[in-house]
């Protein structure tokens, strides 16, 4: 493959250019190669936030004439009660998005401890990672008929005796929530798992041994050993976990549409309720803002308390 | 020795029921799909007589062909422009810049944790005033640009783990930029480039927010995008709709099963460089 780089030969034999004039020729090079992907970026993603920053200090059905509406859509996203709700609402999907995958997936991986080979390895990662393949709407309408009033989950629980806990588990004010946060948990299991499962092989076996030789307990290894050598690989799976909540929209969208009332309502969706179906283009970008800032804000620490520190 | 044992038994045990959890939505909406259509079938109840003919009829209702058409040529439209963009620009960023230029990498990077809802509603009225709306190229475009903070930083990551020797051998062989790049640096970066290939193949393929605000047609859709239209439509006949949505994640799951291997690891990188 190298050949042709070669195949020039009189290239050889030129005398070098000044150091100077090489190093503008150098940059300009970059930015040949750098061009292309930068303008996409910047046309897709960077004017467009910068239109959603100009949007949300206006008043602006998105037809007619636009008004100057300084900060206040920026209030009534962190006033009004029903908009703080809906916030409130995407916070409580990360305890789900988050916390049964981690936490599962830290059973798992402690409980195994080493490497998952052969065919029963495999076997797992496949069927483990099946739900990261398929689109989070297929994940939505599969479980949608789970939680139906005929579906699975009711019939599970009339056959154990359950009956008086049989509902329509999307459609209900308390539970809607939960059964929405399942369905991310139930997408997002199978990765945390297999990152966790991974990231324990890489910790040094010696440690637990030499800790069962102090007469260390289960708990004091999984303290001590596991949870800081895990560090980097929770620290992955929280970042992912938490903006996939933060930023849900699919999974609602096709499950509950937001319902019953604004129960399971998430900013993404009201961001394209308020944007498309009210009209509200100013209220929608303040709040399209505040969720991009949400996002960052919650990562940070994250990411502050895992990566650096090791 | 014997808590040993006990401990990978109850490890088993646990992975066995981790993968039963992650199976069962798909039995179930395999029993519910060969119920007879409109139905009200039951969670998890293997049917008398299955149907199997509500996958054809779903095949036609949902018009497969098409949608694995319009779904090909999104793919097609995005991934390979995508991938060398990002790759272009990796190169030039960990090999060409000094740190002068480090606000530009920034500036790419910022934009990895950005929620798609934050810019969809000024996406939806510059796509507007480009006259593309309800085309294909309105899911096209927009994606190239906001895959690019995640393919760039990936791509970067790989070229600065490649030896500097190498370019300066390419160089004092007189191969120009353009050369390097294309016979020594991208032939070795291939296993990078792979793993973004699959990752943005994925990810467009199930992109579900860019076709149901920009693309009113389904038929023009990826097909996520299609599927919730195909829910929108079918959504009180079970049987129909557990069928189509089988039929809708078949290819994905195939193109997967086959590349299994590499889909795993592209999978776990991404979200570990992610």
């Amino acid at each position: 493959m190298t050949e042709n780089a070669s195949s020039v030969p009189d290239a050889r034999h030129q005398i070098p250019l000044p150091a100077a004039r090489r190093g503008r020729r150098k940059s300009l090079t970059a930015w040949l190669f750098i061009t292309p992907a930068f303008l996409f970026y910047a046309a897709f993603v960077l004017v467009p936030l910068i239109m959603s920053l100009y949007y949300s200090f206006l008043r602006w059905d998105g037809i007619g004439e636009a008004r100057f509406h300084g900060l206040t859509n920026y209030i009534t996203v962190l006033t009004d009660s029903d908009l703080l709700q809906i916030i409130g609402n995407a916070f409580q999907l990360v305890l789900y998005f988050t916390i049964i995958p981690v936490g599962l997936g830290l059973a798992v991986a402690s409980a195994i401890r080493g490497q998952m080979n052969g065919r029963f390895g495999m076997a797992t990662r496949t069927i483990l990672f099946l739900p990261q393949v398929i689109p989070l709407v297929a994940a939505g309408i599969a479980w949608s008929w789970m939680f139906a009033s005929t579906g699975l989950v009711n019939q599970a629980l009339k056959s154990v005796g359950l009956s008086s806990w049989v509902k329509g588990w999307l459609g209900d004010f308390v539970w809607a929530l939960p059964a929405v946060g399942v369905i991310g948990a139930w997408v997002l299991l199978g990765l945390c798992t297999m990152l966790l499962v991974t990231g324990i092989t890489k910790i040094d076996t010696s440690l637990y041994e030499a800790a069962r030789l102090d007469g260390a307990r289960p708990w004091h290894e999984f303290r001590y050993i596991t949870l800081p050598g895990l560090r980097q690989e929770i620290g992955v799976c929280i970042t992912v976990t938490v903006i996939a909540a933060l930023a849900s929209f699919d999974i609602v969208y096709i499950s509950t549409q937001g319902g019953p009332g604004i129960t399971t309502t998430v900013p993404g969706l009201e961001i394209y309720r308020l944007a498309f179906a009210h009209r509200q283009v100013g209220l929608a970008s303040a709040l399209a803002i505040v969720l991009m800032v949400l996002v960052l804000l919650s990562i940070a620490p994250v990411q502050w308390f895992t990566r650096d520190k090791k | 020795m014997k808590s040993a044992t006990t401990n990978t038994l109850l490890a088993r045990a646990l992975i066995v029921l981790l993968m039963a959890i992650t199976l069962l939505p798909f039995l179930s909406m395999l029993s519910a799909a060969l119920a007879p259509a409109g139905s009200y079938p039951n969670g998890l109840q293997w049917p008398a007589d299955p149907q199997w003919g509500n996958f054809v009829r779903a095949f036609e209702v949902a018009k497969m062909d098409q949608l694995l058409l319009s779904s090909g040529l999104i793919v097609l439209g995005v991934v390979p422009v995508a991938v060398l963009l990002a790759t272009m620009a990796g190169y030039g960023l960990a090999k060409l810049t000094t740190d002068k230029y480090k606000w530009l990498y920034l500036a790419f990077v910022f934009g990895l944790t950005l929620p798609f809802e934050a810019v969809i509603t000024p996406l939806y009225y510059e796509v507007r005033a480009m006259g593309l709306l309800n085309t294909r190229f309105a899911i096209i475009l927009p994606l190239i640009g906001l895959y690019m903070p995640f393919g760039v930083y990936w791509m970067r990551a790989h070229f600065l783990n490649v030896p500097q020797d190498l370019s300066e051998a390419a160089q004092i062989d007189g191969a120009t930029r353009w050369t390097e790049f294309w016979y020594v640096q991208v032939p070795l970066a291939r296993p990078a480039i792979m793993s973004l290939t699959i990752l943005l193949f994925l990810w467009t393929w199930n992109q579900f927010l860019l076709p149901v605000v920009l693309v009113q047609d389904p038929m023009q859709r990826t097909m996520a995008g299609a599927l919730g239209a195909f829910q929108g439509q079918w959504g009180t006949d079970i049987p129909l709709l557990c069928a189509g949505s089988l039929l809708i994640l078949t290819p994905t799951v195939v193109i997967f099963l086959i590349f299994q291997r590499q889909f795993v690891a592209a999978l776990m990188q991404g979200a570990v460089k992610g």
